[in-house]
This record gives C-alpha cells, sequence and structure tokens, in this order.
C-alpha cells in the first residue's frame, strides 16, 4: 500500500509531463503564402518556399510534428494570439513593435537591403568600396560609403515602400534626396522603369526575380543589413510559449551551425541570406 | 488605452493631416476649373445641330461617365509610362512625368463628362422664346449665349453642380494611389506607421466633412445670388 502510493505520486508528474507533451507536440505554424520565395503556393495550390522547407527542418530537428496553414498577413498576428495557430513563418521581420506583442525566435534570414536603378540611370556606374553594411556597428569606412551614396542621390528621387524600415534609412541618412513612398513595390518598378524616380530602395529577395525579367534594370552600392534595417526575419510565437520560442531558436541555431540554413537560402534565394 | 486617448490620438492626426488641406483643395479646384472650361465646348458640341460633334462629344462623355475614375487615374499614370518614348517623342513627357500633372488631367477630364451634361442641361431648360427675343432685337448669336441663354443654365444648373464639386472633392483621394501625399495619402501613410487606422482615418473623414461643408454653405449663397432678380414665391 505504502510502496503502492509511492509508486502514484512519482507516476503523477510523469503523468503531467505526457500530456503536456502530447499537447505542444502539434504545431500549428501560420504562413501568408502569397511572398515569393518565402512562402507561395505551386501551380497545384500546394504551399511551398523557404519557410515551408524550413518549417520542416525545424520541426524535425526539435522533434516536433508540425501543421503550416495559410493566413492572411493582417490577421497573422491577432489569430496567434487568438490560438488558432501557435507560430508564425511569414518573412517576419522582429520590430519592436512586433515584441511588444509576441515573441521570436532567433533570426533565421537577414534579408539585405539594396538600390535599384536603370542600366543607364543614377548609380548605374557606382563602384562600391564595400560589399556590405552591417548598420548596428557603423565603421568609419561604412560611414564614408554612406556618405557617398547619399552624394550621389542628393537632389534625385528614392523610391521605398511606405512605412517600412527601408523608407526610415533614406529619410535619415539621404537627406539630400526626394522620398517617394509606395504602398506597393511592384507600383515602385514601374516608375522606375518610366523614369519617374531615378532610384529605388528594398529587398534584394524581391529584386532577384524582377531583375532577371527585366534586363534595364540594376542593384548598386552595398548589401545593408541590421540597426534600424532590421534584426532579421524570425519564428514568431506567443509571449507565453517560452518553450517552443527556445526549441525552435535551439533548431534555428543547428541549423545556422552546420551549413544547412545556407544551403537552403542559396537554394530558394540564389544567395546566402542566412543570419549568421 | 483610455477613451480619452482616442480623442487626443484624433486631435494628433487633424493636426497631421491639415498638411494635406492645401494639396486636396488644389487638386479640386484646378480640376474643376480646367473641367468648367471644357466642359463649356464639350455642352456647346452636345447640343450642337451637327453630327459629327455631336457624336463625339456624346462617346467622350459616355466613355468618362461609364468607367471608374481609378481606371482613368492609372490608365493616364502608368499607361503613359509605358509609352514613355512615344510621350517623349511629343515632348510632353515632361508634364507626364508629374504625378501631379497625371491626378489634375485626369480628374480634370472626368469631372467635364459630368460638368458638360450639366451645362447642356441648364442650356436646354432655357425657353426658346428668350433666345428667339434676343435675336429679335439684333444681338449675335455669341452674345445672346454670353448674356442670356449661359448666365441662366448656370442658374438651372447650380444645385447639381453642387454636388459636383462634393463628389470632386471627395475623388481627389484616389491621388493618393499614385504617390501623392493628400489628406488621403498621408492618412495611409500615418495609419500603417501607428497600428491606429481608426483614428487616423476618423480624422481624415472630418476633415473631408469639415471641406464639404464650406463648399454647401458657399453654394447656398451663390444660388442666393443668382436667384436675386427672379420673382420669389412666398
Amino acid at each position: 500500500m505504502k510502496n503502492g502510493l509511492k509508486t502514484l505520486l512519482l507516476a503523477a508528474p510523469l503523468c503531467f509531463m505526457g500530456i503536456a507533451q502530447a499537447q505542444t507536440q502539434t504545431v500549428r505554424i501560420a504562413t501568408e503564402g502569397a511572398y515569393a520565395p518565402y512562402n507561395f503556393k505551386d501551380s497545384s495550390g500546394k504551399l511551398v518556399g523557404f519557410e515551408i522547407d524550413l518549417a520542416a527542418e525545424l520541426c524535425k530537428r526539435a522533434a516536433l510534428s508540425c501543421e503550416v496553414h495559410e493566413q492572411a498577413w493582417d490577421g497573422i498576428v491577432p489569430s496567434l494570439l487568438a490560438n488558432k495557430y501557435d507560430a508564425i513563418m511569414a518573412a517576419m521581420n522582429i520590430t519592436e513593435k512586433r515584441e511588444a506583442v509576441i515573441s521570436f525566435s532567433r533570426p533565421y534570414v537577414k534579408t539585405p537591403i539594396r538600390f535599384v536603378t536603370t542600366r543607364k540611370g543614377t548609380g548605374a556606374d557606382f563602384v562600391s568600396s564595400l560589399p556590405a553594411i552591417t548598420l548596428e556597428d557603423i565603421d568609419a569606412t561604412e560611414t564614408a560609403e554612406i556618405g557617398k551614396l547619399s552624394k550621389l542621390l542628393a537632389g534625385k528621387t528614392i523610391g521605398v515602400q511606405a512605412a517600412t524600415a527601408h523608407e526610415g534609412f533614406v529619410k535619415e541618412h539621404m537627406k539630400g534626396a526626394t522620398i517617394k513612398s509606395y504602398d506597393k513595390m511592384d507600383n515602385m518598378i514601374l516608375d522606375l522603369t518610366a523614369g519617374r524616380i531615378d532610384v529605388g530602395y528594398t529587398s534584394v529577395t524581391f529584386l532577384a526575380p524582377i531583375l532577371k525579367k527585366t534586363p534595364d534594370l540594376v542593384e548598386f552600392g552595398p548589401l545593408m543589413t541590421g540597426g534600424q534595417l532590421g534584426r532579421g526575419v524570425a519564428v514568431g510565437v506567443r509571449k507565453t510559449d517560452t518553450d517552443l520560442q527556445k526549441k525552435f531558436s535551439a533548431a534555428i541555431g543547428g541549423m545556422l551551425g552546420d551549413g544547412s540554413m545556407s544551403a537552403l537560402a542559396v537554394k530558394w534565394f540564389g544567395i546566402d541570406i542566412s543570419a549568421k | 488605452m483610455g477613451f480619452l486617448d482616442h480623442f487626443a490620438f484624433i486631435a494628433e492626426a487633424l493636426a497631421h493631416l491639415s498638411v494635406g488641406i492645401p494639396r486636396t483643395i488644389l487638386l479640386a479646384v484646378a480640376s474643376l476649373l480646367i473641367g468648367f472650361v471644357l466642359a463649356i465646348g464639350v455642352a456647346a458640341a452636345l447640343l450642337s445641330q451637327a453630327f459629327l460633334p455631336r457624336w463625339i462629344a456624346n462617346g467622350y462623355v459616355y466613355i468618362f461617365r461609364s468607367s471608374p475614375l481609378l481606371v482613368q487615374i492609372f490608365l493616364i499614370y502608368y499607361g503613359s509610362g509605358q509609352f514613355r518614348s512615344l510621350f517623349e517623342s511629343l515632348g510632353l513627357w515632361g508634364l507626364f512625368r508629374e504625378a501631379w500633372f497625371c491626378a489634375i488631367l485626369a480628374l480634370a477630364l472626368n469631372t467635364c463628362a459630368y460638368q458638360a451634361v450639366l451645362i447642356a442641361g441648364g442650356l436646354r431648360a432655357v425657353p426658346w422664346g428668350q433666345i428667339e427675343a434676343a435675336q429679335a432685337v439684333g444681338m449675335s448669336r455669341c452674345r445672346v449665349f454670353v448674356t442670356v441663354a449661359f448666365p441662366q443654365a448656370l442658374r438651372h444648373a447650380l444645385p447639381a453642380y453642387s454636388n459636383e464639386v462634393v463628389l470632386m472633392i471627395k475623388a481627389t483621394a484616389l491621388a493618393s494611389t499614385i504617390t501623392i501625399l493628400e489628406i488621403t495619402g498621408l492618412a495611409k501613410q500615418m495609419a500603417s506607421e501607428t497600428y491606429r487606422p481608426f483614428e487616423v482615418f476618423a480624422a481624415a473623414g472630418l476633415v473631408y466633412i469639415a471641406l464639404n461643408g464650406a463648399v454647401a454653405a458657399g453654394f447656398t449663397r451663390g444660388e442666393r445670388f443668382l436667384r436675386r432678380n427672379v420673382a420669389q414665391r412666398t
């Protein structure tokens, strides 16, 4: 009897742990399904893309069983908070505003931002002395490079997406330029090819397929990341799900360490944008 | 978030959006005036005895009244961008390059179609006997139009005209789709920066309501002025 009670007392927590584990095992991940190459649908309507592959790999490493669901961007954070999903993987950058509402894993990719112009346009013959700039720790040569760009673009018109970190950057660092804000980046590209703006400033992952289709457009200047441009794209979870957050972060760390994140990024984006 | 906080933020948004008020007014006034001048010609063509001008004017009015203004703005703005070399060879690219020019052109062509119908309707309402009488005392056709027919046509058309002006002030919001930061453009920008669309668009709505209130008051006075010589039925 005494032994029996002991067994029961010992077994009870194990039993609860079992329940707890069963609950976290099916992780419902929300993605937008309309943001190639991060997440989109193939001709048969199946969700595909970098984040779909990444979700499968992360869940395998974290021993979670996951389902990926499609959810419109506007409602993606509210539906996470309403327990409709447990995680967001939708090219979502870590920003202060979002961190006020949800938590993020460590970033898996960082999308570099770059200027784009026409072949004969402003900046087409710009020679960068730096391949890339990270904005959180700007040194003297990086300051000089930004100064060079600012001088080049003084009096010119720069197109950016409205209410983005990109807009914030050009407003702060390209003081002499006129800034035109677009709600859709496709319209910015139309105005660039029409010559209504001199250059655009946007993410290289967005530009890659456009540059392939439009031979008249070229990128220039260093690849910019970090600082005010955002800390990178990460998995979003509810603030209370610290356990899930840690599991994703650990799995992302593993993939960054063994080079598989780089390989996956190259597969989908053509360049290694993994958040090393 | 307290109840008062919403009002405080609406006030903040009003201050921010006030920068856009002159831009909205400029869009509306410029397009209404250009539209008015063009509409006199189109109205004359609509009432013409000759087949060809009447046919062209009818076609123009039909096309501009039957397609959405947003489509017209996109056609002029992005359409001209696609045929840049053609516009360059005509020496017109300098104008079509500017979003402001494209917006005012689209708004003016659109309101011209509506105003032409209003003016033509007003002219039709002028009693034929008056025209005959004016001609009988030896007035030229042009003088009959300027001094007899047109002022009366305006008086007939004025109530409907105030409607058109109000519609145009609201229509200027569509210019925000081609990067013009008038009231709606500024509101869209502020809403996506602050994540507080309710207060921002409420403020934008209030600005339009105030503008149109001023227009309505102005037209009431204008109507009274134009009717000053007309016998009042009391």
